[in-house]
């Protein structure tokens, strides 16, 4: 093994501090006794205490939850569906315009996508809320699971669901025992995607909330606009630690199951 | 073909034509309409439920008027260039920072890659809005950066980046970081490493081997990552709109508030369309990177 060069020591530093530094400085910072946020008081979780009486956040963040986990379910089942399509489908009239549609929204602008989806909820009569909300991010977040999902079932052996229904599976049965299973990591990293996506979507959101609905990002972001708060400071702290421990988490489970797998493969050679 | 098979298509594609083309074809529509001081503001030019002679009609008084006006008032051709110009600027500064830190990950003890991996995405999973306000803590007048840079004597004064185009750039370098890296690093780890002491052994330099085997090599990566992180910072809201100052001009800022400040539906449905046709070039291209990879792939 040769030893890493001192210059690429020095790069992997440097963008690392880079890259962290700011959300440590934020995460020392919600725990500051003192209002002002650049000078340190002293240690205090008052700012938590706060956080946690105050009615708009609590429901904003209720608000948030429950749009990311029923946009990224529909994205989920729609972008699956999606998959399936655009792997095996084969040809159909109308395919280069799916794919089209699969792929532009990745690259859209979120202005442009925002501002389409609100004119279209007004000119059908829709009134603005939750499940406006909804239709948009389970609309954009169902191309991202299409492409996690479908990028997984390229690499899948159509042979596998062919010998189920040879032994006499029925098309259903055959999509449940057997190609669910080996495409269900994938589905579970693109619901994962698409209801991140979801949680921290601010652009769309306020093209499609209204008035009547606020998302956490929304509330947020026209806090932030009056400046640093040390509310802030712990509500971010709140979440990126659920999020670092969610990713620690996924990937371990993640990797053991790699392991499992390929400890199945080797007992299976032998 | 077979009433599953029609479901299974049916349903994602009307979904799409529904909430994703449909849309589309009203912010045309709009465009083309004219302000008007009413709810909603402005009138419809093309009445589709009037039949044919709704259609006569509206092609007829068509004037492109609200693109007229984007190509007049030197505000929107400015905002434009001034997207163009700071999304490739910034795009320049991440790729500056991004390739020797893919290059530092590539070139770790194999163990330590996947950590180093996780530790590049895991700010992609946190979220957005909270990485700018974290940056804000950093770079505003009484920010960590200043007080540090005071604290140790540096400087008197602390340094103005809030509200600057400087802070505008630092926030796209900062959040689209993960971007650029890892489309990079995916090249740089497939590298064999044979190639560059084949290059060295047949009398190339250090820095020319490096040049001509690494660089080259991890172009596709290269070109990946600069439109990923250029598409989506030209359109760029969030960061132009909390670090950029009110002389910072992008045009995803213009667009928001032509609709929700002067509520010029048509306008900003113009602005839409004109960054759409913008962004085809971009977007085409790096179409083709990845189907050039796929192809060598194969």
């Amino acid at each position: 093994m040769k030893k890493p060069s001192w210059f690429n020591v020095v790069s992997l530093t440097v963008g690392f501090a880079f890259l962290y530094i700011p959300m440590i400085v934020l995460v020392i910072f919600s725990f500051n006794e003192s209002k002002l946020v650049s000078v340190w008081g002293g240690f205090s979780t008052k700012w938590y205490g706060e956080l946690m009486q105050n009615r708009a956040f609590l429901d904003a963040a209720w608000v948030t939850l429950k749009v990311g986990f029923i946009s990224s379910t529909i994205a989920t089942v729609l972008g699956t569906m999606a998959a399936f399509v655009l792997v095996r489908a084969g040809r159909f009239r109308g395919r280069t315009l799916f794919s089209g549609m699969i792929y532009a929204p990745l690259v859209m602008p979120e202005v442009i996508t925002g501002l389409s989806l609100l004119l279209l909820f007004i000119a059908v009569g829709m009134d603005r809320g939750v499940s406006t909300i909804v239709l948009a991010h389970a609309t954009f977040s169902m191309c991202y699971v299409s492409v996690v999902v479908s990028s997984r079932m390229a690499t899948f052996d159509e042979s596998l669901e062919e010998a189920a229904l040879d032994l006499g599976c029925s098309p259903w049965d055959a999509f449940r025992s057997v190609t669910l299973p080996i495409i269900a990591p994938a589905v579970a990293s693109g619901w994962l995607l698409a209801f991140t996506l979801s949680l921290d979507d601010l652009v769309i959101a306020s093209f499609t909330a209204g008035p009547s609905a606020t998302t956490l990002p929304i509330k947020i972001y026209s806090s932030v606009r009056l400046g640093v708060s040390p509310e802030i400071n712990a509500l971010s702290t709140i979440i990126i630690g659920l999020v670092t421990i969610g990713v620690l988490v996924a990937s371990i489970t993640s990797k053991r199951a790699i392991q499992k797998q390929k400890r199945g493969e080797l007992l299976a050679e032998h | 073909m077979s009433l599953a098979r029609r479901l299974l298509i049916s349903v994602p594609y009307t979904w799409l034509l529904a909430l994703f083309l449909v849309p589309f074809l009203i912010v045309l529509k709009i465009s083309l309409s004219d302000y008007a001081n009413s709810i909603p503001p402005y009138t419809p030019t093309l009445e589709v439920g009037e039949g044919w002679s709704g259609i006569k009609e509206f092609w007829s008084a068509l004037d492109f008027e609200n693109f007229v006006f984007l190509t007049e008032d030197a505000l929107y051709i400015k905002a434009y260039w001034s997207s163009l110009k700071i999304a490739a600027l910034a795009t320049f500064f991440t790729l500056l920072i991004g390739f020797p830190f893919a290059y530092g990950i590539a070139n770790a003890p194999q163990e330590w890659r996947p950590s180093l991996l996780m530790l590049i995405i895991l700010p992609f999973w946190t979220s957005f809005l909270i990485r700018i306000y974290a940056l804000i803590g950093i770079i505003s007048n009484d920010g960590f950066l200043n007080q540090f840079l005071m604290w140790i004597g540096a400087i008197s004064d602390p340094l103005v980046i809030m509200n600057t185009n400087l802070a505008v750039y630092i926030g796209i370098v900062y959040t689209y970081l993960p971007f650029m890296v890892l489309p990079i690093y995916a090249t740089l780890e497939k590298l064999d490493s044979s190639l560059l002491e084949a290059a060295q052994d047949l009398g190339c330099t250090r820095i020319s081997a490096f040049w001509s085997v690494t660089v080259h090599l991890s172009k596709p990566g290269v070109i990946a990552g600069c439109f990923l992180v250029f598409i989506p910072a030209l359109g760029e809201f969030v960061i132009p709109s909390l670090l950029g100052g009110s002389r910072t001009l992008m045009i995803g800022k213009v667009l928001w508030e032509e609709f929700f400040s002067n509520r010029d539906w048509p306008l900003a449905s113009a602005v839409a369309v004109i960054l759409l046709l913008v962004l085809i070039i971009p977007i085409v291209l790096l179409q083709r990177n990845e189907q050039m990879q796929r192809e060598q792939n194969k």
